[in-house]
């Protein structure tokens, strides 16, 4: 019986702590969000973020796209080729690459790059007392902290995204006609015969939240850091470990939302 | 005259509290305030005034609730119960644009510095100005100049980021920080803590130089008892989340109070005794 308690309190507890949690996220978010449409958004640090976002990561997103779009073509092949479906190896790649490759890899990259940066510097500012500095100068930190790192995420990522998309269905080009011995024309003629602007902009939606996602837990995870460089290091991996898991969780639910039938 | 002599028209009780006579307004008043994290009871209610235009040091050992006094009074953390009035005024019936006008007109120097990193040293100076709108960015590079000068510190460092700058000059720059705006009441979280018996004097000096040019209350918390006597005009000393000893910084090391006398001294026996696990 008594384990049978301590199971249910165990229980118990654990369920009012993801509640507070949940609860405090989403309020936290709708606070920072508010900034955005509130007087005094601080338009110099929202440029800060979004050049550190959209135009920093470029590297490593464009990387990223245009070697998974040749390693899409090359393993569609191997697989296609045992069935003769190696013309469907284009309308393959540009459809993976701009429904979910393109904004889920771009949305791990910039998680893993930005929301830990986001967090360790956040949670720095808050052990050294630097956020209670902010309220007494006169500024409230998710104005000045919160809310410029949210737009400039949710309007950045997709930015990528769309670079992501043109490399990764160039890579997959690239493939295709030097390695894979396509006529370059046809290859780019069954690319667009299929893509549809549908796929494009579930894609790029998808990239806005993923983007709104990893600079909430970014800021979210740092603003409520505690302890010292521990207590930093440890927001750091949450945010991270965070924003990867919510956006693979919130790809099947955007994914779910545009093309169940 | 004594710096407490600007005080004539209080009442000042060595063994108890320094109280206002003729019904006069503290600057600061706290009324039994309390306040607890979890089972840790860290202000256990502390009274206490600050009279308009003097400088209030509160002395105390590690964890005897002094930065959360501080922190209490600024709104940066919520006492669980007690008053505390602000001219007057109690702080928790204001509305939140009635807090933020308090304040805009406080400043605070942090136990260390908290200055921005990301931010380059005028733009710290003067990042209430900046954020308030009150002030362009070329004259708050200017402005930032004027008050780099006077506490210290040469104009040329206002383009050098805090990385930059040893722990003395990043008190200076703090403190340029917290009088930049002109605020009516300064916080000082140890100021001294950290620095050289020489810097620590001289960060005292700009303290108490720029607190009379500014004719603002200053309101400081340290353990340091050279500190304490050089800046404060009155002094009181919280113990276990009490205020148990108010009076003159003068008259510190001799109040004929046994915990502040062997606060002042440094004794390891005494009313006090320390705590090394709870």
């Amino acid at each position: 019986m008594t384990r049978f308690l301590d199971f249910l309190a165990l229980t118990g507890r654990g369920l009012i702590s993801t509640c507070r949690t949940l609860g405090g996220v989403s309020l936290f978010a709708l606070a920072g969000a508010s900034h955005v449409v509130r007087p005094r958004f601080p338009f110099r640090q929202f440029w800060r973020h979004f050049v550190e976002i959209g135009y920093f990561s470029l590297a490593v997103v464009a990387l990223t796209a245009l070697f998974t779009g040749m390693v899409l073509a090359l393993q569609s092949f191997t697989g296609f080729s045992r069935f003769n479906a190696e013309s469907a190896i284009a309308s393959v790649v540009v459809l993976s690459v701009t429904r979910e490759l393109g904004p889920v890899l771009a949305g791990l990259m910039v998680a893993g790059r930005i929301g830990a940066a986001m967090a360790a510097e956040i949670g720095t500012m808050r052990v050294t007392d630097q956020i209670d500095a902010l309220t007494t100068l006169s500024t409230d930190p998710m104005r000045y902290l919160v809310a410029p790192r949210l737009l400039a995420a949710t309007l950045a990522m997709p930015l990528l995204v769309v670079v992501a998309d043109i490399l990764g269905v160039f890579g997959g080009f690239l493939i295709g006609t030097v390695k894979l011995g396509f006529v370059p024309q046809l290859y780019l003629m069954r690319t667009f015969d299929v893509l549809q602007t549908m796929d494009v902009v579930s894609g790029l939606v998808k990239a806005a939240v993923f983007g709104f996602l990893i600079a909430l837990m970014g800021t979210w995870c740092g603003y409520n850091s505690k302890g010292g460089a521990q207590g930093v290091g440890q927001a750091t991996t949450r945010a991270v470990v965070a924003s990867s898991i919510l956006i693979l969780a919130l790809d099947y639910v955007v994914t779910e939302a545009f093309f169940s039938r | 005259m004594t710096p407490f002599d600007r005080g004539a028209e209080w009442n000042v009780n060595q063994q108890s509290q320094i109280t206002p006579k003729n019904g006069a307004t503290p600057k600061i008043r706290l009324r039994g305030l309390r306040k607890a994290f979890g089972d840790k009871v860290v202000l256990d209610g502390v009274d206490l005034d600050v009279r308009a235009g003097h400088s209030m040091v509160i002395l105390g050992g590690s964890g005897s609730g002094k930065s959360v006094t501080i922190k209490c009074i600024l709104g940066l953390i919520e006492p669980d119960s007690g008053l505390i009035e602000i001219d007057g005024r109690d702080v928790a019936k204001l509305s939140p644009d009635e807090r933020a006008a308090i304040l805009d007109r406080t400043g605070m120097l942090f136990q260390n510095g908290a200055l921005f990193d990301s931010l380059p040293v005028w733009e710290n100076v003067c990042f209430k100005l900046l954020a308030q709108r009150r002030i362009t960015r070329a004259a708050a590079r200017d402005r930032a100049a004027e008050v780099l000068e006077q506490v210290g510190l040469a104009a040329s460092v206002g383009d050098l980021s805090p990385s930059e700058l040893s722990g003395g000059m990043q008190k200076r720059v703090a403190l340029a920080r917290a009088i930049a705006a002109q605020p009516d009441i300064i916080f000082f979280d140890e100021p001294t803590t950290g620095l050289d018996p020489i810097m620590g004097a001289v960060i005292d000096g700009l303290i108490v130089d720029c607190v009379k040019r500014l004719g603002a209350t200053a309101f400081s918390i340290t353990h340091d008892m050279a500190s304490a006597r050089r800046i404060g005009d009155d002094a009181a000393m919280i113990h276990k989340g009490k205020i148990v000893w108010s009076g003159p910084a003068s008259s510190l090391g001799e109040t004929g109070n046994e915990m502040v006398d062997q606060f002042a001294r440094g004794e390891r026996e005494g009313p006090i005794q320390m705590e090394l696990r709870k």
